[in-house]
């Protein structure tokens, strides 16, 4: 059972155009770099991108946009890409919002196994339109599918051989129920070390959920919006 | 005077209570952690995943990994925890987070509100706002009373895409503290020399007003 692979490009092997991809990350936090340059260097097309966010201009899933690598994303806040905006007002990308809390449990129904969920997100909205909803308890919910996805790409802070993953602060987000939710999931960790080196009480992704692993390389961790104190 | 943001903001902080759970969005709602009183019990959630968001971080102490909602930059409180995406909102579905305050463009006098889409001019996502309107006890918006071109915000209808419907409890603006009632907007507060007549006339939806309407004390 050999899951570690030397980098992102022997790692995103397979990864076909037209393929369903998550990607992990909220903002440019927790964002699968590596993963990420490497669809970009193979200039893999039509995808259909579930993430919570398109990157910015020219980092993050931005650096797909900007090659028109993408043909569907599925997300909830976009708001900090002018060439996504661009793409999504003169139709060039097809686009689903979805609020952030279905996106997440769409992900987490699929990684439980769970066909679809219901929430009461959405409802009255235009987002509720063409959806089956179900009274609970006297309130109204939204039947949300569980995603279907061929690929999840996450970035942990630790891995371990075995595919064990540890993730660091707020980069958690989005990234282990994506990682719970792929057919195949491919992990990048910022340190890979021998099973047994992690402490199993710790582990957020057991490693049955994660199909490949490698140690990325040369982080930036780009900060969107840099909010200080000044030092008294 | 109307208020300014931190005055809004300031306004807003009077409704919080010893050992509440508050989720602030982004823009005026983000200030009210600056106002909490001292020797108050309020555990700030950011919906990104964590419980316990403290101040900005000093200069050179910023931590890529550790950021809000609104992806500033933060730090952390004794106490604090991190957790993911499902788990934020399934808190949040849950009902465990006891206050909601967030911004809007358009508020209708039914608690219906607008703040994710501008049909064929701006498309930024709902993000976390339909979770929250959804699902939390108490929503306070923080907006300006109108909007650029000086026509209200607070409607009959909203005219934009709405985010939820029948949720928004109290508005706090520049000029007034509303309540949402069956009967409509219910007028509280006036902001500090502001008439009750300005605020009816910049009240585009169904506007209850009894008695004397006393002003703010900031």
């Amino acid at each position: 059972m050999k899951k570690v692979y030397d980098n992102a490009t022997d790692a995103i092997a397979g990864i076909a155009d037209g393929a369903v991809i998550m990607l992990g990350g909220f903002g440019l936090c927790g964002i699968p770099e590596n993963c990420i340059a490497a669809l970009v260097q193979k200039n893999i097309k039509q995808l259909t991108c579930i993430s919570n966010n398109a990157g910015v201009d020219d980092f993050g899933i931005g650096l797909m946009l900007q090659q028109k690598q993408v043909k569907k994303m599925i997300s909830s806040y976009v708001g900090e890409n002018a060439e996504f905006e661009r793409q999504l007002l003169s139709g060039e990308l097809e686009v689903e919002l979805i609020p952030q809390g279905t996106l997440a449990t769409r992900c987490m129904a699929a990684g439980y196994g769970m066909p679809a969920i219901y929430t009461p997100a959405g409802v009255g909205t235009e987002v509720a339109e063409g959806k089956e909803s179900r009274v609970f308890n006297g309130k109204e919910y939204l039947m949300e599918y569980a995603f279907d996805a061929d690929y999840a790409i996450v970035k942990a802070w630790k891995g371990d051989t075995a595919g064990n993953l540890i993730y660091k602060e707020a980069a958690r987000n989005f990234n282990p129920l994506m990682a719970m939710a792929g057919k195949i999931t491919i992990a990048e960790v910022e340190e890979l070390v021998p099973e047994g080196t992690l402490d199993p009480n710790q582990i957020h992704t057991p490693g049955i959920y994660v199909h490949r692993i490698f140690q990325g390389v040369d982080y930036q961790k780009r900060i969107e919006q840099r909010t200080v104190r000044t030092r008294p | 005077m109307a208020l300014d943001k931190n005055q809004i903001a300031k306004r807003i902080a009077q409704e919080l209570q010893d050992g509440y759970y508050v989720n602030l969005g982004i823009g005026i709602p983000t200030l009210v952690a600056n106002y909490i009183p001292a020797g108050m019990d309020v555990v700030l959630q950011s919906e990104n995943g964590l419980l316990g968001m403290g101040p900005f971080p000093f200069e050179g102490d910023e931590d890529p990994d550790l950021i809000n909602a609104g992806k500033q930059t933060i730090t952390t409180v004794p106490g604090s925890s991190f957790f993911d995406s499902a788990m934020s909102f399934g808190m949040i579905r849950a009902g465990k987070v006891d206050l909601t305050v967030l911004g809007a463009m358009e508020v209708s006098d039914q608690g219906d509100i607008a703040n994710w889409k501008i049909p064929g001019k701006m498309v930024k996502g709902m993000g976390g706002a339909m979770d929250l309107v959804a699902s939390a006890k108490n929503i306070i918006v923080a907006m300006m009373h109108t909007n650029p071109k000086g026509e209200s915000k607070l409607l009959p209808q909203c005219t934009l895409p709405l985010t939820g419907k029948c949720c928004v409890k109290k508005i706090v603006t520049e000029l007034a503290v509303l309540d949402v009632t069956p009967q409509g907007f219910k007028l509280l507060e006036r902001a500090p020399g502001i008439t009750t007549e300005e605020i009816i006339s910049k009240t585009a939806g169904k506007l209850v007003v009894e008695g004397e309407i006393p002003e703010m004390q900031l």
